[in-house]
């Protein structure tokens, strides 16, 4: 660290952003000033509508469509960025300022190899032949712990898995040993046990190259491990900046304190209960198989939840979660074994389940966006499950609406008649859950309800189920790859793997050793706000098998 | 050199000094090419090639002049939200709706407009116009303007009604086929492509050949000829919207096919469908006025636009437009229709939302 250069690259002043929406230019970017070193990193966080993004894109000198920059200045390396010209910026981009997006599935073309995509930028720039630009490809892919590095780049996007193809974007933006990097969230949507490997590349490279880069994230345990210095930006204004180790041990702004809060939400867990009517399972997944067509992808998975308790299931994509709530809901019939409901059992499609028995399973996606009907009224989504179960009418049901919005925290006046695209994703998913209750159900399976969420926004969330399922004796079923909500929230964990159940227990017995293997990995993958953890973890596990690890 | 070439040329090289000076760059550019346009065409054409410049310029400011008065006529009766609509339309928007709006009240009040009856014979064939007919006599001595405003009211309110009946078929197959999926899908499917390999303009005449031709007989042959290309594109939106969480949070909830697609499904390919129509309409009118300009659409004495086309056809060897009347008709209210669609389009496609 020491011997880097510290000349200054990036500076920005006063920066302004407006968006056009409702034929109006709206600032969205209220003067931020960043100054960026080389080989600094930089951490850029806040909630979604904090300009991270846009701010992140001004400093390549871009803006979206929609967008303009309206004031101050960027100066990457001594030149004016908003003054430049369209040409002179094309030539910079790629070449001297590289960028990550988020989703690298949908950033890659799928029509061409990743090789192809690599060289395409140096070759372009004439900074190297293609041959040259190859050989260099298949370096950097082994520097990222790329497996078979020689032979990766001639597959196909689709043929590599996630983790794999944002490492190999991360390569793209080092083909031309770029300046500037900007990473744009290129780990949110990765699991926890392939998002360490990624960053873990990431970081060592841009140690290699003494690159500056910004890094734009939402998790604050993300940003804590790749930066040097964390700026915190609310509403398009510069919040606060420090370093990374003063910014963790004392930040200084109510709201960045609010943000370190976040996880500390934690309840305390609950015992099954014995006696009564509530000492048979609510919903038990007995010996259940599934299969997409002749795919399996279940085996043998069986669980109980409990009235009043919360059973988490967790495990990374691709490990059976999802498929596990389709069999419940019976929306994908099980090949063998049963679900059976207050041991009773209930038939394996839900064409075949009477109307009581569908009331009673409910269900709150991941996607608020999709869960809701943008073309229905708030009053219409809520009070049809009421209506169609409850058989409510007329002035009934409009109570029993109001009181579905007051339980959920929304102000009935205001809510009753708007459309969802005109709610934020909090309130969208706080009528998902609304929609829910409006059926009086006595159990609710939650499909990641909150890690489409920001960090504030899902602490709320998970407080309101916490504190519905205290007045209405809910169980629930919490679908989650994320482990700090299993730790704050859950009751009894299930862990999957590859479609079988591969270690289950309460809360406190799975989050003290020993663990599974694959237990293990999970929990050790989760960052922690300690701005050491990705190198001790490292350390821990031994550099060179991280890649493999996640695979075992 | 006469006073209106004098005028003539100031008023563009003004024009086009002022937006130079007003910085509109756009405009400056058109006003002087025009300009520099008419240099050539006043050396080649004389005053004539003007006097045409003038003319058409006159009749797109006239227009344009229109469509802004309708637009801000609109924007001041219509309710809140419509006003909100009408307020940000372009202007070709508008006046496709005032064109439309017009040929509505022709249509409707077709009996009270008209001078003469659609079958009255008041004249000599041909006769020129005069005083008493705005657009001359026909073949048999009928009234031109007459039956043109008759001809709104037979050709729209036919194609009209062909294209709802064609819509209520393929929309409700499309929708049924992407809730139902499978063999149902399948079936539907295959039936859309058998209706649709065999030319339409063919399969009408033979299917008109057999069943007849009345005007029954024309709605159904014309709505089947049209309902697979909208039960493709009503499949293929609701393909979309089916795999939505939403629905599978009604059909979890128990609800039957016909809420989920009135209720969920429906409400989400509106834009779309609505668009379609708009496009479906101009191709179902071009078939009724192609069908009659054949002799096997609506039957004379009836007034329509196609077979008066037809019928007055001789006419355009003596060099009269009487004729190419009807035909522009059709065309603007083509064009009209295409103006608005665009617009709903342009809404519909993301920038809402």
């Amino acid at each position: 660290m020491a011997t880097k250069e510290k000349s200054q690259l990036l500076k920005v002043r006063d920066l302004k952003i407006e968006g056009y929406s409702d034929e109006n230019w709206i600032e969205i970017v209220h003067g931020v000033d960043l100054d960026l070193n080389r080989g600094q990193v930089m951490g850029l966080i806040g909630e979604s509508g904090a300009g991270k993004s846009t701010i992140g894109l001004a400093a390549m000198g871009f803006t979206r469509d929609g967008c303009r920059i309206s004031g101050g200045s960027v100066e990457f390396d001594g030149m004016e960025l908003t003054t430049t010209p369209e040409s002179d910026l094309r030539a910079l981009r790629g070449a001297r300022i590289a960028y990550v997006a988020q989703s690298a599935a949908a950033s890659f073309n799928p029509a061409h190899k990743l090789i192809d995509q690599h060289t395409e930028a140096p070759v372009q720039y004439r900074i190297k032949k293609r041959m040259e630009a190859q050989e260099d490809a298949m370096d950097l892919y082994q520097r990222l712990r790329l497996p078979n590095p020689r032979e990766i780049g001639f597959r196909y996007p689709h043929q590599v898995s996630g983790g794999q193809l944002q490492r190999a974007m991360t390569a793209m933006a080092m083909a031309c040993r770029p300046d500037l990097i900007i990473f744009d969230e290129p780990t949110t949507a990765l699991d926890v046990t392939t998002q360490i490997e990624v960053l873990a590349a990431i970081r060592d490279i841009v140690d290699q190259f003494n690159t500056a880069a910004i890094y734009i994230t939402h998790d604050l345990a993300v940003v804590a491990q790749m930066a040097d210095v964390i700026k915190v930006l609310l509403k398009g204004n510069e919040v606060e900046e420090a370093d990374t180790e003063t910014m963790l041990s004392a930040p200084k702004d109510d709201y960045t304190k609010s943000l370190w809060a976040v996880r500390s939400f934690q309840r305390d867990e609950k015992a099954r209960p014995t006696e009564g009517g509530d000492s048979v399972p609510v919903v038990s997944v007995e010996n259940v198989d599934a299969a997409y067509g002749d795919v399996p992808v279940l085996r043998d998975v069986s669980f109980n939840v409990y009235a009043g308790m919360t059973v988490a299931v967790v495990g990374e994509s691709g490990s059976g979660k999802s498929t596990t709530a389709r069999c419940i809901t019976g929306l994908l019939p099980p090949k063998s074994g049963s679900i059976k409901f207050r041991g009773e059992s209930l038939p394996a499609s839900y064409k075949e389940r009477t109307k009581d028995q569908l009331r009673q399973a409910q269900m709150i996606y991941q996607m608020a966006d999709t869960a809701l009907n943008p073309k229905v009224r708030i009053s219409e989504i809520i009070g049809r499950p009421a209506e169609f179960y409850g058989g409510l009418r007329g002035a009934d049901l409009k109570n029993r609406v109001d009181e579905l919005l007051d339980l959920i925290e929304l102000d009935p006046s205001k809510f009753y008649n708007r459309f969802p695209p005109e709610l934020s994703g909090g309130q969208k998913q706080r009528i998902g859950i609304a929609r829910a209750l409006a059926a009086e159900p006595t159990f609710i399976i939650c499909d990641e309800v909150t890690s489409a969420l920001d960090q504030l926004v899902a602490e709320g969330i998970l407080k309101l189920l916490d504190r519905l399922q205290d007045e209405l004796n809910l169980a629930y079923m919490f679908i989650t790859h994320d482990l700090a909500t299993v730790r704050s929230i859950a009751d009894e964990v299930v862990v999957m793997k590859e479609g079988e159940v591969v270690e289950q227990g309460p809360k406190t017995e799975m989050f003290k050793p020993p663990h599974h293997p694959y237990t293990d990995l999970l929990l050790s993958s989760v960052p922690e706000m300690d701005p050491n953890w990705l190198s001790t973890v490292l350390e821990e596990r031994g550099v060179d098998n991280i890649g493999e690890s996640a695979e075992t | 050199m006469n006073a209106f070439v004098v005028g003539y040329y100031a008023l563009l090289i003004g024009a086009s000094c002022l937006a130079a000076y007003l910085g509109k760059r756009q405009a400056f550019l058109l006003i002087f090419s025009l300009t520099l346009a008419s240099f050539i065409m006043g050396i080649i054409g004389g005053e004539q090639a003007l006097w045409t410049v003038t003319v058409i310029a006159g009749i797109i400011g006239l227009a344009a002049g229109v469509a802004y008065s309708f637009r801000e006529f609109l924007a001041l009766i219509l309710p809140r939200e419509g006003a909100r609509v009408m307020r940000t339309a372009p202007l070709t928007a508008s006046f496709g709706l005032f064109v439309i709006f017009t040929y509505a009240i022709a249509g409707i009040f077709a009996p009270v407009i008209a001078p003469y009856g659609e079958a009255e014979v008041i004249s000599q064939s041909f006769a020129p116009a005069d005083e008493k007919m705005l657009l001359g006599a026909d073949q048999i001595g009928r009234d031109m303007f007459s039956r043109i405003i008759y001809g709104a009211r037979n050709t729209v309110g036919l194609a009209l009604v062909a294209t709802a009946l064609a819509f209520l078929l393929g929309a409700v197959a499309g929708l049924l086929a992407a809730t139902k999926g499978g063999r149902l899908d399948q079936f539907l499917g295959r039936v859309a492509d058998v209706v649709m390999s065999v030319p339409s303009l063919i399969f009408a005449l033979l299917l008109l050949s057999i069943f007849g031709t009345n005007v029954a007989v024309l709605v159904v042959i014309i709505a089947i000829i049209y309902s697979p290309r909208v039960f493709r594109l009503t499949r293929a939106v609701a393909g979309d919207v089916v795999v939505m969480d939403y629905i599978e949070a009604a059909r979890l909830r128990g609800e039957r096919l016909w809420y989920l697609i009135r209720k969920e499904i429906l409400p989400n390919c509106k834009a779309p469908l609505i668009a379609e129509f708009g496009l479906e309409f101009c191709f179902v009118f071009l078939l009724v006025a192609g069908l009659s300009f054949l002799g096997l659409g609506i039957q004379p004495p009836t007034a329509d636009w196609g077979s008066m086309v037809r019928e007055n056809a001789t006419l355009i060897t003596f060099g009269e437009i009487t004729p190419l009347i009807p035909a522009a008709a059709i065309a603007l209210l083509t064009v009209a229709v295409n103006f608005v669609v665009d617009w709903m389009l342009f809404r519909s496609s993301g920038l809402k939302e």
